[in-house]
C-alpha cells in the first residue's frame, strides 16, 4: 500500500500523502480511505503513522500545557489573558490569591494589571468554554524581567530538540534561563542584554530554518561565532 | 423559535432523499404549486403576486422618466431591488439591504437583463437625454424556500402586466397623453433552482431542504433555450458532472413551465 | 475615451491581447506579503493586482454572532477607488456585497469550519487594479492567504473564468472581452476533490457552449493551481537553499 511522497517533502493542503494501511497523524485528514495534508508542512513518518509537521499553525489550548500570556483586562473577579491563541484565557482571582476572593479588600490591579506577563498552566479547556489558567504551582506567576518573543507554536518542539538537546545547548552557550510556552511565546532571562539577545537570535533562526537538516550544528556554530565576536570587541 | 434544523430532521430528509422521496411527497424534479395573480396593486404600473407552495412574493413595477446611463444613451434603464421583509421570516430583520437581499435582486436582474426581456431601445423618449426607468421592487412576504424562482416568476409576471404612459414630445417638452402602452417585452426568462442534497439533485427546494442542502444552482433560461444567467449559492460544492446535470434539468423544467404559463 | 474595438477576435483566432482562445493571461503569485496579517497573498493576473489578507481564527465581535459548533468565516471584497477607469466610490457597492458573499461561499467548503467553534476568520480582499476576472483572481489569492495563515484546509481553492467572444468560447476574459463579449462564466474549484465551489454566468450560451466554457474554465483552474502550490512552497524552499549555501561556506 503506497505512500506517495518522500519524507521531508513540502506538502500543501489537499495533497495526497498515502493510501491504505497508514494511520493519519498530525495535520492530515482522511477521505475515502486516503490520507491528505491539511496544512502546509513537511511529511514525516515512522512505520505506520504519517504526520505533516506544519510550517505555520496557531496554538489551540490543551489542559496541562505551560503557556506565557499577557493580561489584557482586569475583570470583576479575575483577569482575561491573551495566550496567543484564537481563544482568550481566564485566570480567576481565587487562583492567584490562593484563598477566596474578597472584592472589598482585594485590589486586583495591584496583584496583576493589564500589560503584565505571566507564566501559567492551562487547567481546563473544551469546545464550549474558554481555557482556564492557574499560576498556583512552582515556576508559574508574574514575569518581571527578560526578553519575550513569539514563534509559531509548531516550531517549539524543534527549539527543544531531541531529548532537549537543542534547548540545553542554547542555555549553555548563552548562560540564559529559557521558558518555552507551548503557545509559541518564549521567555529568555540572562545575566545581561547581550546574552539574552543572542539566545533570541538563535531561537528565531531555528524558527526560520526548522525544516532544514543540520540545524543543531549550524546553531551551535552561530552561537560560538557570535560569542567570539563579542570576545574580540571586549579587548 | 429559531429555525435551527435538528439533527433528527436532517437525518430524516437525507434518508428520504436516498430513496428519491421528499418530505412533502414531491418527486425530485417536481415544483410546488405555482399560482400567479397580476395587477393586484393598482397604483403600480405593473404588479404580480406569486405563491410557490407557501413562499409568497409580491412584485411592483414603477415607471419613471430619467436619464439614460452614459454608455447606453439609446436604452431605457432597468433597476431591480429586493426586500426580505421582517414579516416573511423570524430570521429577517428590518434595515438596509443585506447580502441575501442584494444577491436575490441581482440574480433576478441578471435573468431579465441578459435575456433582453425588455426591449430597452423602445423606452427612449429623447436619445441621450430622457428615457423610461423601470423600477422592479421585489417584496418577499413569506419565506418557505426558493425565493429566487418565486421572485423571478413574480418579476416577469409583473413586467408582462406593466403599462407605460403614452407621451408626446412637443417643443422639447414631454407631454403625457391619455392611454397606455404595454411595456415592450421580447423574451420571457424562466429561472430554475436546483438544490444538491447529498448526491441527489432536487428542484424548487422548500425551506427545510434549503437548511440541509449542500448548495444550490439557479439558471435563467430564455425563450430559445439559451442559458442567460447562473448563480451557485450555499457553502458547499457541486461536482462538474452535477452542474451539467443541473443544466439539463433546468432546460427541461423551463420548457415545461413555459408551456404551462404560455410565455 | 471609450474607443470600442471593432473586433474582439481577428481572422487568425487571436484576441485583442494576442492570446489564443485557450490561453491564460500571465499570473504572478506571492505568499506572506503583509507581516501583520496571520496569512496573506498577492496576485497579478493580467493587469489585475489584488491583495488578500486573513486575520484569525480569533475572537468573534460582536459576541452574539459566534457559532457554538464552528467558526464564522467573513469575507470582504472591496475595490480601491483608483482600481478602475472611472473613479469608484469607496463605499461598498451592491456588486461588492454580492461578490463578498459568493467569494465567501467559494472558500468555506475548503476550511475545516468545525475545528474552531466560537471563533471568527476574516478574509479581506482589496482590488488595487482591475481588468476583468477580479473575483476569480481574488479567490485564488484568498485561498493562498488562508493556507498561509495556518488554518487547516481540505484543499486549496482556485478560480478561472471562461466566456464567449464573437462566436468562440475562450478562457480567461479581460475587461474589454467581458464588457463587449457574449458571456462570462467564472468558476472556482477545489482541484483534489474535484469540487466546484463558485459558478456564475451572465450572457447568452447554448447548453453545448456552456459545457465547453465550464471545461475550459476548469482547465484554466488546474493550470493556476500548480502555480498556487509553487507559491506556497517557494517561501520555504528558498530558506532551504539558503541554508544549504551557508553550510557549504
Amino acid at each position: 500500500m503506497p505512500i506517495f511522497l518522500e519524507k521531508r517533502q513540502i506538502v500543501t493542503p489537499g495533497d495526497l500523502i498515502a493510501e491504505g494501511e497508514y494511520i493519519a497523524g498530525e495535520n492530515t485528514f482522511v477521505e475515502n480511505g486516503k490520507i491528505y495534508a491539511a496544512r502546509v508542512g513537511i511529511i514525516e513518518y515512522e512505520t505506520k503513522k504519517v504526520d505533516v509537521v506544519a510550517l505555520k499553525a496557531f496554538y489551540v489550548p490543551r489542559a496541562g500545557d505551560i503557556v506565557i500570556g499577557t493580561i489584557t483586562e482586569v475583570g470583576f473577579n479575575g483577569w482575561t489573558v491573551d495566550i496567543n491563541s484564537p481563544y482568550i484565557a481566564l485566570l480567576r482571582a481565587s487562583d492567584v490569591l490562593s484563598r477566596p476572593f474578597k472584592p472589598q479588600k482585594d485590589d486586583l490591579p495591584q496583584v496583576l494589571d493589564a500589560g503584565d506577563l505571566v507564566v501559567a498552566k492551562i487547567v481546563s479547556y473544551d469546545r464550549t468554554h474558554d481555557p482556564q489558567l492557574t499560576v498556583a504551582e512552582p515556576g508559574l506567576g508574574k514575569i518581571t524581567r527578560g526578553q519575550i518573543l513569539k514563534i509559531t507554536p509548531t516550531k517549539i518542539p524543534r527549539v527543544i530538540g531531541k531529548k532537549g538537546s537543542m534547548i540545553s545547548m542554547i542555555k549553555q552557550e548563552t548562560g540564559c534561563n529559557i521558558i518555552l510556552g507551548l503557545n509559541g511565546v518564549v521567555l529568555v532571562t540572562g545575566k545581561n542584554l547581550e546574552d539574552e539577545q543572542l539566545a533570541v537570535q538563535a531561537i528565531l533562526k531555528i524558527e526560520r530554518e526548522s525544516h532544514t537538516s543540520g540545524l543543531t550544528d549550524r546553531i551551535t556554530q552561530m552561537l560560538k561565532e557570535e560569542k567570539s565576536k563579542k570576545g574580540g570587541k571586549q579587548e | 423559535m429559531t429555525s435551527v434544523v435538528t439533527r433528527v430532521k436532517k437525518k430524516q430528509i437525507s434518508e428520504a432523499m436516498a430513496q428519491e422521496k421528499r418530505m412533502d411527497g414531491r418527486d425530485l424534479n417536481e415544483y410546488r404549486e405555482l399560482k400567479i395573480e397580476q395587477g393586484i396593486i393598482e397604483r403600480a404600473e405593473g404588479s404580480a403576486r406569486v405563491t410557490l407552495g407557501r413562499t409568497e412574493v409580491v412584485v411592483g413595477v414603477k415607471i419613471e422618466m430619467g436619464e439614460p446611463f452614459p454608455d447606453t444613451p439609446n436604452e431605457g434603464v432597468l433597476t431591480v431591488n429586493a426586500e426580505l421583509t421582517p414579516i416573511a421570516s423570524p430570521e429577517f430583520e428590518a434595515g438596509p439591504p443585506d447580502e441575501m437581499s442584494i444577491e436575490l435582486a441581482r440574480i433576478v436582474d441578471r435573468g431579465i437583463r441578459e435575456s433582453k426581456a425588455i426591449n430597452t431601445e423602445k423606452m427612449v423618449i429623447e436619445a441621450g437625454k430622457k428615457v423610461f426607468v423601470v423600477f422592479v421592487d421585489i417584496y418577499v412576504l413569506n419565506h418557505d424556500g426558493n425565493l429566487i424562482d418565486a421572485s423571478a416568476f413574480a418579476a416577469m409576471s409583473a413586467l408582462l402586466n406593466t403599462k407605460m404612459a403614452n407621451y408626446e414630445v412637443k417643443d422639447g417638452e414631454v407631454q403625457i397623453k391619455p392611454g397606455y402602452e404595454q411595456l415592450p417585452i421580447q423574451n420571457h426568462p424562466i429561472t430554475i433552482t436546483v438544490a444538491k442534497i447529498g448526491d441527489k439533485l432536487v428542484v424548487d427546494p422548500i425551506l427545510e431542504e434549503e437548511e440541509v442542502m449542500d448548495a444550490r444552482i439557479s439558471m435563467a433560461i430564455d425563450d430559445d433555450q439559451n442559458i442567460c444567467a447562473i448563480q451557485k449559492g450555499g457553502n458547499s460544492y457541486f461536482k462538474p458532472e452535477e452542474i451539467l446535470e443541473a443544466a439539463k434539468i433546468a432546460e427541461t423544467k423551463a420548457k415545461e413551465m413555459r408551456k404551462k404559463l404560455n410565455w | 475615451m471609450n474607443d470600442k474595438p471593432e473586433k474582439l477576435m481577428d481572422k487568425k483566432g487571436l484576441r485583442l491581447d494576442g492570446r489564443k482562445a485557450d490561453e491564460l493571461r500571465p499570473v504572478k503569485l506571492e505568499v506572506g506579503v503583509i507581516s501583520n496579517a496571520d496569512g496573506s497573498a498577492y496576485i497579478e493576473h493580467g493587469k489585475n493586482k489584488i491583495l488578500a489578507a486573513v486575520y484569525g481564527p480569533r475572537e468573534v465581535h460582536p459576541k452574539h454572532l459566534a457559532l457554538q459548533d464552528r467558526t464564522v468565516l467573513k469575507c470582504r471584497y472591496h475595490m480601491a477607488p483608483f482600481s478602475v477607469q472611472e473613479r469608484k466610490s469607496p463605499a461598498p457597492s451592491r456588486r461588492e456585497i454580492e461578490l463578498s458573499k459568493v467569494i465567501r461561499e467559494s472558500l468555506e467548503p475548503a476550511v475545516f469550519m468545525e475545528f474552531y467553534p466560537r471563533t471568527m476568520i476574516d478574509v479581506f480582499i482589496e482590488v488595487l487594479q482591475a481588468d476583468g476576472g477580479t473575483r476569480c483572481a481574488s479567490i485564488t489569492a484568498a485561498a493562498l492567504a488562508l493556507a498561509d495563515s495556518g488554518v487547516p484546509m481540505r484543499d486549496l481553492v482556485v478560480a478561472c473564468a471562461a466566456g464567449k467572444v464573437e462566436d468562440t468560447v475562450v478562457v480567461d476574459l479581460m475587461d474589454t472581452e467581458d464588457k463587449l463579449g457574449a458571456a462570462d462564466v467564472p468558476v472556482a474549484l477545489m482541484p483534489n476533490l474535484n469540487a466546484v465551489t463558485l459558478l456564475q454566468m451572465d450572457g447568452k450560451l447554448t447548453q453545448e457552449e456552456f459545457e465547453k466554457a465550464v471545461g475550459m474554465a476548469l482547465d484554466g483552474c488546474k493550470q493556476i493551481y500548480a502555480m498556487q502550490k509553487e507559491a506556497l512552497k517557494s517561501k520555504y524552499v528558498n530558506v532551504g537553499e539558503q541554508t544549504k549555501e551557508e553550510a557549504e561556506e
